[in-house]
């Protein structure tokens, strides 16, 4: 057991015990390699079930849309971003969270990992930032550093930005020559290469909405998609209708978006969706100096309006 | 019980002979996604590796698939008329597809094809369709098949099913349609037939010996009350985990339910059915506004008790799960059928 999910046991266990929480959000092990479950831990017992590893990948804050109850949650640091997201948007109040926060030295990516091999994983081990990942025939030891999700590769918030309690010491933020190196390719290419390059991405969407709803940004009480009086969009595969819902998705997530990669991390086609709103967040660095989830004292840009804003079409 | 042999550098030559009879829909890896999909004409259905993460269940059933179509046109004569589409039927041939996945269609018919009902556009395509099977020699960590009725060696709703021996494959003729494909195909080597089914016996219980012993139990599910299982306490915390998306059941080679779209553009309308999910809060809301699911915990539930329970009760013919696993390998929160599964075959209410 590695030191994260001990101290994690212990710390939640702690709350339930003392009484200071009603349930606790954590993930639990999977029943196959690679895989966690996210799940409530009511009881010291259940909470002694919890684990950390490289596959805790969802965002938990996802789990915290307009609950009752006070809970204590596992957060890494974009995690903590989309916690603090919820609780400006009053989807939870901070009195109810007692938060954990876990700095994080990023997620693997599983796709990556996959490909290395012929056949399917059976074994995936983690010994501090090497992991021992088997098949049936074969094994490999890789250094996770060079195998991380997209996302985890530019974060600049590893650590928490809110908690009550950290699991271990903050870690060392990455410094990265250029974050958006992957938007700015995009923007380089001419409208056709673009249009291309956004059409070959959607071709394998199959409009199940595991990007939505792993996404704690998507919280509509109904879905635009999911309206029938009107209804805004097709529900088929017509290329049109697939791109309408994603790139209203992506909109909806402007200057909110914390980049945590749980849209594809839950695609089950690997869809690379953030190409959609990787835009969205370098736009609002640029053009707003904002990063999402940072402060609990400001409103994210799009939701706030300024008398004397300096843009002519307001006015 | 008739044996061909196929020795695999024929392969692609009795592929390409069976097109001039056949529209090939095979296992193929496009933009590193595995899919099933009509092959094109140059395109050879990848035998390597056969399992995708979509079912085969769209060659019968398209996810986005036209019922009827008309023109708005009021100066044609026919104008407002919905009329069914001309939709080309000719013999079609799945090859590689999976004994779980087989059987997957067989249950579907029981749905498309009743008595009371029958669903020309699904019972067309299936009547049009030869099922050419791979048996799966190395099973993967969730295929739970064996357990669900089926198995990696499985004959049901297969047509002719490929084991791959090797240098060769080893083909069992199990229908007419098998045999004619064959034919076509131009593969008539037939094998000696007692050491083909030995041969396919030991590579069936390497197979079988390879995914250990039953681990997923479904003998209680029949005698189980609906209203007990419906008030079971797992189901909250199942319903807390699950995100709700469509995933599970957009992979699944059984889940059939569609709903029914009209579109318009210009002059031509038409009525769609796209493939639905229990899991969308829309799935079951009335006109009145009313949703008898409006609750997440309902929607879990709803799906694991049409595929273990009501389907069961209703048809006696098992469970309406195959165990090919896709649910489990692609559930982005590791929703486990089978865990599911045990519990609802082992819940006893609390008296």
């Amino acid at each position: 057991m590695n030191a994260y999910t001990e101290k994690i046991r212990e710390l939640s266990s702690n709350l339930l015990r003392e009484g200071k929480v009603d349930l606790v959000i954590g993930f639990k092990q999977g029943t196959v390699p690679m895989a966690t479950v996210p799940a409530i831990a009511r009881t010291p017992e259940e909470a002694a079930t919890f684990v950390w590893d490289a596959n805790c990948s969802l965002n938990l804050a996802n789990y915290l849309t307009n609950r009752t109850e006070k809970i204590g949650i596992i957060a890494k640091g974009c995690d903590s971003r989309n916690i603090v997201n919820h609780i400006v948007e009053n989807k939870i109040s901070r009195e109810q969270l007692y938060i954990i926060g876990v700095p994080c030295t990023g997620m693997v990516d599983k796709p990556s990992i996959r490909a290395l091999f012929d056949l399917e994983i059976t074994q995936f081990k983690e010994e501090g930032e090497t992991l021992l990942v088997k098949t049936l025939e074969n094994e490999l030891k890789i250094d996770k550093q060079d195998y991380l999700r997209a996302n985890c590769r530019t974060c600049m918030h590893r650590n928490p930005v809110i908690h009550d309690v950290l699991v271990a010491e903050p870690v060392v933020e990455q410094t990265l020559e250029d974050p958006f190196k992957d938007v700015k390719a995009i923007e380089q290419m001419d409208d056709d290469q673009r249009w291309n390059h956004f059409e070959t991405l959607l071709d394998g969407c199959i409009r199940c909405y595991a990007c939505r709803n792993a996404c704690p940004l998507c919280y509509c009480p109904t879905c635009f998609v999911d309206e029938s009086n009107p209804q805004w969009v097709g529900k088929g595969q017509d290329p049109s209708d697939v791109r309408t819902f994603h790139f209203l998705r992506a909109y909806h997530c402007a200057g909110r978006c914390t980049d945590c990669g749980a849209c594809e991390e839950a695609c089950p086609m690997d869809i690379r969706v953030r190409d959609f709103t990787r835009k969205l967040v370098k736009d609002s660095l640029e053009i707003y100096g904002w990063e999402a989830g940072l402060t609990l004292d400001q409103r994210p840009p799009l939701d706030t309006f300024k008398p004397d804003d300096p843009d002519a079409f307001i006015k | 019980m008739k044996v061909i042999q196929i020795d695999k550098n024929d392969w692609n030559r009795g592929i390409d002979a069976s097109r001039k009879a056949y529209h090939l829909f095979g296992p193929v890896t496009d933009n590193n996604q595995s899919m099933f999909k009509q092959l094109a004409p140059d395109q050879y259905p990848d035998m390597e590796k056969p399992d995708t993460i979509m079912s085969p269940k769209s060659v019968l059933f398209p996810q986005t698939e036209k019922l009827l179509g008309a023109t708005l046109d009021p100066t044609a004569e026919n104008h407002h008329i919905m009329e069914r589409p001309e939709t080309d039927y000719s013999p079609r041939a799945v090859i590689g597809i999976r004994p779980y996945d087989a059987r997957a269609v067989a249950l579907v018919k029981l749905n498309f094809d009743t008595p009371e009902y029958r669903d020309p556009y699904w019972c067309d395509a299936y009547a049009a369709t030869t099922f050419v099977g791979l048996a799966v020699n190395q099973p993967s960590v969730t295929d739970f098949s064996t357990a669900m009725g089926s198995g990696p060696f499985a004959e049901e709703g297969l047509d002719a099913l490929l084991v791959d021996a090797g240098d060769l494959y080893l083909a069992k003729v199990l229908t007419p349609k098998g045999e004619a494909f064959f034919s076509a195909a131009g593969f008539d080597t037939v094998a000696d037939t007692d050491e083909s089914l030995e041969k396919i016996e030991q590579l069936k219980n390497k197979a079988e010996t390879a995914m250990g012993p039953l681990a997923v139990f479904t003998d209680k599910l029949a005698q189980k009350s609906i209203l007990d299982l419906h008030g079971a306490p797992f189901w909250e915390d199942l319903a807390f985990t699950c995100i709700n998306c469509g995933t599970c059941t957009f992979v699944c080679p059984t889940c059939w339910c569609f709903d029914i779209q009209d579109e318009t553009k210009g002059n031509s309308a038409a009525r769609f059915r796209n493939w639905d999910t229990c899991m969308s809060p829309l799935f079951t809301k009335h006109g009145s506004g009313h949703n008898p699911r409006g609750e997440k915990t309902q929607r879990v539930r709803q799906r694991f008790m049409h595929k273990l329970k009501y389907f069961l009760d209703k048809y006696d013919s098992g469970t309406m799960c195959v165990g090919c696993g896709r649910c489990v390998e692609k559930c982005p929160v590791n929703i486990d059928i089978r865990q599911v599964c045990n519990k609802m075959n082992s819940y006893e209410p609390q008296k």
